[in-house]
């Protein structure tokens, strides 16, 4: 019997030729990723047990993300712990405040990921890099401990689900939509213990952005991990970015599956997820049109490129509703610069966002636009748990950066689809947007 | 590992309990044990902290522990005292965590209605059975594997990896 695409990293990475769902193996690691909350706990582990070196300075990479620049004197001392370790250590892939991003956007960005590798992150959304072809997974501090002393770590081998996609997504709808959907039909624990690999013929059609928002959410229906082949838009965007060498895994075409789901891309619609689970999504137009005090337009899972040119298209030549506050904060640097230089930063703070460095930020209630009680929040990051950007008598709702955008400007809960321009009157500055919708069918 | 530990049920039967109830983000500026054990289950029952006795244990609902890797939880929960969680199922970070902090999560399909709040419960390691003792009610727990046992025994993961370094590191270099 043949293998799933995660079987075959896992087996090529603890030198067998196959494994099966539910084994224990011990895998080697490509690449261990830090940041300041998860790492500091796992380096005072270490030097507990007298381990003062990790296995190979060459395979880590540090970017302080969460509260950065540090928002209060304890995550200052994180920061700084990190800091002083790395130093210590030699780890010369490091992105200081400055150059930093959330990692799990920077790490693919900058070119450290490539197809057929192994990472672990001590962070939940670790799971983005599997778009790449990568077996990536969230690990706690202990996990990382443990990886960085020995470059290796035990995994269940996961049974795997199957995503088929076909067809394109319609104008107005994007891949944050088509996650939502499939959450809310296999729930927030459909995929738990399980890899979430994503194949069929609709792959092709998404960008490599757009592709890092679905494998970033595989966490929100419990998945170990969320994968899918490395195919022509994979190997274009990590050779723009690296010439290093990498190797292709695929899955068998006998793979044995615990379960398979198809989604007609063209079929989907802009979805938002209501407080207070990510599998609470419905079509926009099930959604009443709640006024919302906050808008947020970031996060590992929508603050690229692709994302903030898609909300500037909606947000250009209008302002943000009197009562609503809005915040975009690119994912990266990298991101936040190639925003300024196309004029993305202006068209937002002109229509009155609010334009913040990179951060996790208020994803996770951090800092940068924390909600009080009762206020409400549309937001394009991951999760909307009780109290998950603030206070506990806040309400987040999830939606794509359109939608958002959407919303920013009319206050309530609004379909992007009536703002957004139709696709022949774009000017060049948005293709991307175009080139998610040039076959959709007006009217319909 | 002493085989038979007996402690009060506290219980929160919802599904899909997270970490972010367990240990909220804003206190995520720090890991000491005894710091994060103060805010342990905050958003979800602000007075546990004042409730919860050492040797307690935690009934909850499916998919306990979903969410956030945070470590942070499994730290809080045992900080404050909690002996063991018991869940008809567990999120698969929440779960690691705790086998590999050498904390007992226990997966029974009848956490939510074995116990009240309060109940004296007996736990049975070694016969893979959780008695309430005010209610005169038993129910077995899925059994640990044999690798989690391991990791349970050794004390959690470094300490088994210590014990088993040089075969550990050669692994690793031959996978490398």
């Amino acid at each position: 019997m043949g293998m799933t695409l995660t079987e075959k990293l896992l087996a090529a990475h603890c030198g067998r030729d196959s494994v099966r769902p539910g084994e224990i193996v011990n895998a080697a690691l490509d690449l261990v990723i830090c940041h300041e909350v998860t790492t500091p706990p796992a380096v005072e582990m270490l030097e507990k047990l007298g381990i003062t070196k990790v296995w190979d300075p060459s395979k880590i990479l540090v970017t302080p993300d969460h509260f950065v620049p540090a928002k209060d004197l304890r995550s200052a001392e994180l920061a700084s712990a990190l800091r002083a370790w790395r130093e210590a250590q030699g780890i010369t892939r490091y992105y200081e405040v400055g150059n930093h991003g959330i990692c799990h956007a920077l790490a693919p960005e900058q070119g450290h990921v490539l197809p057929g590798q192994t990472i672990v992150c001590g962070d939940s959304h670790t799971t983005t890099m599997g778009a790449l072809g990568t077996f990536a997974t969230g690990i706690g501090s202990t996990d990382l401990a443990a990886a960085l002393a020995t470059g290796e770590l035990w995994f269940k081998v996961p049974e795997t689900l199957r995503i088929d996609l076909a067809g394109r997504l319609p104008f107005g709808v994007y891949s944050k939509d088509l996650i939502l959907a499939l959450i809310a039909r296999i729930g927030v624990d459909g995929a738990r213990y399980m890899a979430m690999e994503y194949g069929g013929p609709g792959l092709a059609g998404l960008s490599m952005e757009a592709r890092f928002t679905l494998t970033n959410m595989a966490i929100e229906a419990g998945g170990k991990n969320g994968i899918m082949p490395a195919d022509a838009v994979a190997r274009a965007y990590v050779e723009e970015r690296t010439d290093a060498p990498y190797t292709v895994f695929e899955a068998d075409e006998d793979a044995a599956y615990a379960g398979r789901h198809a989604l007609d891309l063209a079929a989907l619609e802009p979805m938002v997820a209501l407080p207070s689970l990510p599998s609470n999504g419905r079509f926009i137009g099930e959604v009443p049109p709640e006024r919302m005090d906050q808008v947020y337009i970031g996060s590992c899972t929508n603050g690229r490129l692709e994302d903030l040119r898609i909300a500037a298209s909606i947000l250009k030549g209008n302002k943000v509703a009197p009562g609503t506050r809005a915040i975009v904060v690119p994912a990266t640097t990298a991101v936040w610069k190639q925003a300024l230089r196309e004029g993305l930063l202006e068209i937002f703070t002109d229509a009155g966002c609010v334009v913040s460095t990179p951060t996790c930020g208020a994803c996770l209630g951090g800092h940068m636009g924390v909600l009080g009680p009762g206020e409400r929040c549309l937001s394009t990051t991951n999760r909307n748990f009780v109290g998950r950007m603030g206070s506990t008598k806040s309400l987040v709702y999830l939606a794509s950066p359109a939608t958002a955008a959407a919303t920013a400007i009319a206050g309530v809960i609004a379909d992007p689809r009536d703002y957004l321009a139709k696709p022949d009157l774009l000017d060049a500055g948005t293709d991307l947007v175009a080139a998610g919708a040039d076959d959709c069918l007006w009217g319909v | 590992m002493t085989t038979i530990l007996q402690g009060r049920a506290h219980v929160y039967g919802r599904a899909h309990i997270n970490t972010d109830e367990i240990i909220p983000a804003r206190y995520l500026n720090v890991h000491a044990e005894a710091d994060l054990a103060r805010h342990a289950m905050e958003d979800l029952d602000g007075a546990f902290v004042s409730k919860v006795q050492a040797g307690d244990f935690l009934f909850g609902g499916e998919d306990f522990g979903c969410g956030s890797s945070r470590e942070h939880a499994v730290w809080a929960l045992r900080g404050a005292g909690v002996k063991a969680v018991i869940a008809p199922s567990f999120a698969r970070i929440f779960f690691r965590n705790a086998i590999n902090n050498g904390f007992l999560a226990l997966e029974c399909a009848e956490a939510t209605i074995l116990a009240e709040p309060g109940d004296a419960v007996e736990l049975d390691l070694a016969a893979g059975r959780l008695r309430n003792l005010t209610r005169n009610r038993e129910a077995a727990f899925v059994p640990l594997t044999d690798f989690a046992r391991d990791l349970l025994a050794a004390g959690g993961l470094l300490p088994y990896i210590q014990a088993k370094a040089p075969t550990v590191r050669t692994a690793a270099q031959a996978g490398a």
